[in-house]
């Protein structure tokens, strides 16, 4: 009885241990955060530097536009990869061999793919852009996206991709309009999972987005993020800024909590409503 | 069918009400005018084997641009660190310089253009190795609670519970070290450690600030826990209930079934979770950078503050001084590439080896 009961303590003992860290960041950022957020953070671009007030106004819109371009480029391939995998390639060496670059991509350090795009599109335009930030982050989430379509794509069952063949319907109308459709639910948390992890991304736009202290939707140019916003503002030596900083992540947090929580409850209701 | 499509072009007869106004035609002829008929019909209408092909070639091109990625961010790296290359050779990795003014061993020094990547390569396997020692046990442990002994109504809010600590971005992770953590670590925990292990010379007390590799380490063991223990209570999932019952069955108390039953099974997919958590640590970034303190030097204590392969890109990258400051890093982001790939490509082969059987989930 001793080791067992010892070993079952030192179980609840890890878990805690793990849990404790969590709960110390969320009360530090709703603490510190709420207590700095106000209407100037949402419609103010940032004060110059040592000044009071200012806001991210700037920086969430240039998430924003990050992030639509990263989808635009990464959310077509990426299903279209999991429709691969999914509805051509079973079994086949060609598909294990995507899937398992999938995976190994998924591990490279984002920082990297920040050098890559880098060195592909700002080394060759001689200037900083928000189109090779959003390159950047929308080559993460192909990987990403390949590998949930693929999941919930398998999850649909056979018989359903049978009776529409079985009508004659061809096989690409089958596959979008029937077995995709199906599994709709499922791709699209799969995309905002995929969105929710890029969004929070910072070290591969310190050198392609770069940052921007006013306003600037142009896709040629500089352009802000919230969480390239955060660092710099972390790493600056003003009490303002710090102050700004816990806002700017208690905005970034809560967005990425929604998208993730709106994942769990989507996928424990069941994926696939029409097919189970 | 892909013999057909050449049919679909040619005129066809109409649907089968063509033969009973042609007279009386004997009733054999009729039913093969009738089949080439509805044959033609079909055919036409759906014109889908041209359409098939091209959309499952896109489908396939789409799957090609992963291996597309990977060759690309290759060939970027490769081309745009052929200049540090070509000078320093492999040298580059473990070469050190020595500063001509205080005679002391030095590594990294753009303005003359010395450039060796060794206290970088330190950082990062000092940062990551403190980071698993700390990580591993917890995260075992967490997995073994939450697969074998929580009771069901707790499992659901733990398990999304580390899905969220999978979820927080680097950065916060990062702002939060900076303000909360490095602060507690330099007022109670490194002036401990100095006291009680301060003879051992790994727990120096002559950095002030708190930033360093214990900051780091800290930091990157709550980073990487989530992705150890959920692919860990993935592999012990897989293990089949019978082996459970069946040391049960021999009389083993709940830890005796843990340990001989569900561990030692699954022990090849746990050292596939402890790598890929590895691979992570090696490449995070954001919260590294900020807490490390970025001094490119190597120390015996770990409370010094260093600089990790990561950090040094983040901080410099953007500002680098020449064409061949930027091509160093570049050949730091390299190694970080090459290194990741391998160390994530063992991770998935060891983990699949043992859930291979087991039904897919989604992380």
């Amino acid at each position: 009885m001793g080791t067992d009961g010892l070993a079952t303590g030192l179980a609840i003992l890890s878990t805690v241990l793990v849990v404790a860290p969590l709960v110390a960041i969320f009360v530090y950022l709703i603490y510190k955060g709420a207590s700095s957020l106000s209407l100037g953070f949402f419609t103010q671009v940032p004060k110059p530097e040592g000044e009071p007030g200012g806001g991210m106004a700037n920086a969430i819109v240039g998430s924003a536009v990050l992030l639509g371009l990263a989808s635009l480029i990464g959310v077509p391939i990426g299903i279209s990869g999991g429709i691969f995998l999914a509805e051509f390639g079973r079994g086949t060496k060609l598909a294990n061999a995507v899937r398992f670059t999938a995976d190994v991509l998924n591990g490279v350090p984002s920082i990297v793919m920040g050098i890559a795009v880098y060195s592909l599109i700002v080394y060759r335009q001689k200037h900083f852009s928000a189109l090779s930030g959003g390159v950047a982050l929308g080559i993460m989430m192909i990987p990403t996206v390949t590998r949930t379509t693929e999941e919930m794509l398998l999850m649909v069952p056979h018989s359903v991709r049978e009776a529409a063949l079985a009508l004659g319907v061809p096989n690409w109308r089958s596959v979008l309009s029937i077995t995709v459709k199906t599994a709709s639910p499922g791709i699209i948390t799969g995309c905002m999972l995929a969105f929710a992890r890029v969004a929070g991304e910072t070290a591969p736009l310190i050198f392609t987005a770069l940052g921007n202290s006013n306003w600037s939707a142009n896709l040629n140019e500089p352009i802000a993020a919230l969480p390239l916003q955060i660092y710099t503002y972390a790493i600056s030596p003003y009490d303002d800024l710090h102050r700004l900083a816990w806002a700017g992540a208690l905005v970034l947090i809560a967005l990425i909590v929604a998208a993730v929580s709106l994942v769990r409850f989507v996928t424990s209701r069941g994926v696939l409503k029409g097919a189970s | 069918m892909i013999a057909h499509v050449p049919e679909t072009r040619a005129p066809q007869p109409a649907l089968p009400t063509e033969p009973s106004s042609a007279g009386t035609p004997p009733a054999a002829e009729a039913s093969a005018a009738e089949i080439a008929g509805i044959r033609g019909y079909l055919l036409s209408r759906g014109n889908s084997a041209v359409a098939d092909r091209g959309f499952h070639w896109l489908m396939v091109l789409c799957a090609l641009s992963i291996f597309g990625i990977v060759v690309l961010i290759a060939t970027e790296l490769v081309e745009r660190s052929q200049l540090s290359w070509s000078k320093f050779g492999l040298g580059f990795f473990f070469s050190t310089f020595t500063d001509p003014d205080t005679k002391l061993p030095m590594y990294w020094d753009p303005v003359n253009g010395h450039f060796s990547a060794l206290p970088f390569i330190f950082g990062t396997l000092v940062s990551s190795f403190l980071a698993l020692a700390l990580a591993v046990p917890l995260a075992i442990g967490l997995a073994v609670f939450l697969t074998e002994m929580c009771p069901r109504w707790l499992r659901t809010p733990l398990a999304f519970i580390t899905e969220l600590l999978a979820a927080i971005p680097s950065v916060i992770y990062g702002l939060w070290a900076v303000f909360v953590l490095v602060p507690l670590l330099r007022e109670h925990v490194n002036p401990a450690l100095t006291k009680t292990l301060g003879w051992t010379g790994f727990f120096g007390d002559d950095n002030p600030t708190g930033l360093g590799f214990v900051a780091a380490g800290v930091i990157l063991a709550i980073m990487i826990l989530p992705i150890i223990s959920s692919l860990t209570r993935e592999v012990m999932n897989a293990v089949p209930g019978s082996q459970r019952e069946a040391v049960l069955a021999l009389g083993a108390t709940r830890w005796e079934m843990i340990r001989m039953g569900v561990l030692r099974n699954a022990r090849i997919g746990i050292v596939g979770a402890v790598i890929l958590g590895l691979g992570r640590a090696l490449g995070e970034t954001m919260a590294v950078t900020m807490v490390i303190g970025n001094t490119p030097q190597i120390t015996r204590s770990l409370l010094a503050s260093g600089s990790s392969m990561a950090s040094v890109i983040a901080n410099e990258y953007a500002e680098a001084s020449g064409d061949l400051h930027l091509s160093a890093l570049t050949e730091i982001g390299l190694a970080l590439f090459i290194v990741t790939i391998i160390v994530n490509a063992l991770a998935r082969l060891l983990v699949w080896a043992v859930t291979r059987g087991a039904p897919a989930q989604v992380h």
